[in-house]
């Protein structure tokens, strides 16, 4: 019964892994950017929530009511006044302005709550658990994650699939010069994207924040596990995302199952065999080149 | 005479050391269509491109409906009027025909909901298009991925169309209904500039043609003139003119 519960328990890891990497899976599908701030971004927008419950005595998910709007303002102006900027300098510069931005972020973290662990207070939500048999517990706050990590994936999705603006991020990703003659505005549509996504890093954000204790530090180990997630499923493709998020979640709960240190190895084994016998993803994306 | 469309005033583009486009001008009424031929290498398509705001013009002025575009971007002259074809087909791989013409006709002219389907459907049927609109773009043949490049254009809603040899590749029986299509446009009031190696279909819808080489004006004017003209005869198309020499259509 151990090996079912150790599948579902990854399962629902993934969902989680899957929320926080469907924003890193969008910017670079549209732009080609590997954002690599994305986990301190995460963690920023878990202080915030943190700051609003300290203050303001808000429930975590109240405050993404107030943190993932600004987080969403936060990505327009960080894409319209440095990344687009970035763009235009070739292939690395992006990944070296990210970079940058990741370790400033982080010292600001440190240099404004010190290295103290903090958590998201969830109340009776984080401890409730539905049982579905003997020896197996579904907890409700991690169902609850890997739902909204479906939702937020389907909802992009959506939009790609069915919104002008959507439609016009594919073509962006597709032929960028093309796509500026069919009068489409590529540092506007960029802008939307990385908005988006980091509306989604604060929902991701909150959720980590609320399952497990959280730190300045605590990006890199956020963006590793996204950023498998990412190449697991295929990059630039949404739903692989999901799916790389659910491999990666039941490989680290089987790793664990086995003994508690070898989870976070696990994972890591599974996305170097996957990136080693598969390179382009479980479920590449459509588009060839 | 009524004020010019597109107006080019001595344009120039240089890649490096390499002239590619010298001291360009002409003017475009609007309606009107104007052909532009030359060989291989000419600068036609680098014209296109500085019209298009695809890449930035070195020297000279374009103005637009009286207005200068000149340091414009592509997005906003696309907005502004100016839908551009790829001679190399371009199409959006990832999504559907109809898709791609549904983005033109959302950002280029700027329509919405029913309006811009409408839009994009319509620039699909004058394309001939339409049985394939919901084919994946990238799965499409090279014949109707031109299609799509014009399809794509028109659904600009645009008052310039810049045609860069839609008609290569096309067989025999094909070139008439692409000469209605671009003569049609001219009755919309939509003026073309068409860069094209099959000279019968361009001169049988053309009001003006110019000849370019090295990226230099030779000559412009009347088609049937300019491709008289024996400095055109000579850089362009070596002995015959007939203009319906089928050895003159081997644009790729």
């Amino acid at each position: 019964m151990s090996w079912v519960n150790a599948v579902v328990q990854g399962i629902l890891l993934g969902g989680l892994y899957a929320l926080v990497a469907a924003g890193l899976s969008l910017v670079f599908g549209v732009m080609r950017i590997v954002n690599l701030a994305h986990g301190v971004l995460a963690v920023l927008a878990a202080f915030g929530a943190y700051v609003l419950g300290d203050t303001l005595g808000l429930h975590p998910f109240l405050a993404l009511l107030v943190v993932v709007p600004v987080m969403a303002a936060v990505g327009y102006g960080l894409q319209r006044g440095l990344l687009n900027r970035a763009l235009g300098g070739g292939e690395l510069a992006p990944l070296l302005v990210t970079f940058g931005l990741a370790i400033v972020l982080q010292n600001a973290l440190l240099e404004a709550f010190s290295a103290d662990s903090r958590r998201l207070d969830v109340g009776d939500l984080g401890t409730a658990s539905i049982r579905l048999g003997d020896g197996l517990a579904i907890g409700v706050f991690p169902l609850l994650a890997a739902v909204v990590g479906v939702l937020v994936i389907a909802a992009i999705g959506q939009f790609l699939a069915r919104t002008a603006t959507g439609r016009a991020m594919r073509a962006t990703s597709d032929d960028r010069d093309a796509a500026a003659l069919m009068g489409i505005d590529g540092r506007h549509l960029y802008a939307v994207a990385t908005a988006i996504a980091l509306a989604t890093v604060a929902i991701a954000g909150v959720f980590l924040g609320a399952r497990s204790t959280f730190d300045p530090s605590a990006g890199g180990t956020t963006l590793i596990f996204a950023f498998e997630a990412v190449v697991i499923g295929g990059l630039g493709s949404l739903w692989g995302t999901l799916l790389g998020g659910v491999v990666l979640g039941v490989a680290q709960a089987l790793g664990a199952a086995v003994d508690p240190a070898y989870g976070v190895l696990a994972g890591h084994v599974v996305f170097l065999v996957v990136l080693a016998t598969r390179p382009r993803g479980l479920l590449p994306s459509a588009v060839t080149a | 005479m009524t004020a010019p469309l597109l107006e080019v005033a001595g344009v120039g583009k240089r890649f490096g050391k390499l002239t590619v486009l010298h001291d360009v001008s002409f003017s475009l009424a609007p309606g009107e269509a104007f052909g532009v031929v030359g060989p291989n290498g000419a600068g036609k398509s680098t014209l296109l491109n500085v019209v298009a705001g695809v890449l930035p013009a070195d020297g000279g002025r374009v103005v637009l409906d009286g207005e200068d575009v000149t340091r414009t971007g592509a997005a906003a002259r696309c907005r502004s009027g100016i839908g551009r074809s790829y001679q190399v087909p371009r199409p959006f791989g990832g999504m559907t025909v109809f898709e791609n013409a549904l983005v033109a006709a959302s950002f280029g002219a700027g329509l919405r909901g029913r309006a811009a389907a409408d839009a994009a459907y319509a620039a699909l049927v004058t394309a001939g298009l339409d049985g394939q609109a919901d084919t994946t773009a990238g799965t499409l043949r090279l014949l109707d991925r031109k299609r799509l490049e014009l399809a794509r254009a028109l659904a600009t809603n645009p008052r310039l169309v810049l045609l860069d040899e839609i008609a290569g590749g096309l067989t025999e029986a094909e070139v008439p209904a692409l000469v209605e299509t671009v003569r049609q446009l001219g009755r919309e009031g939509v003026a073309v500039v068409w860069i094209e190696h099959v000279v019968h279909a361009l001169v049988a819808v053309v009001t003006r043609l110019m000849c370019l080489t090295y990226g230099e004006v030779l000559a412009v004017g009347d088609p049937h003139e300019v491709l008289a003209d024996p400095k055109v005869v000579e850089v362009y198309l070596g002995s015959t003119i007939a203009g319906d020499d089928p050895g003159l259509e081997e644009s790729a």
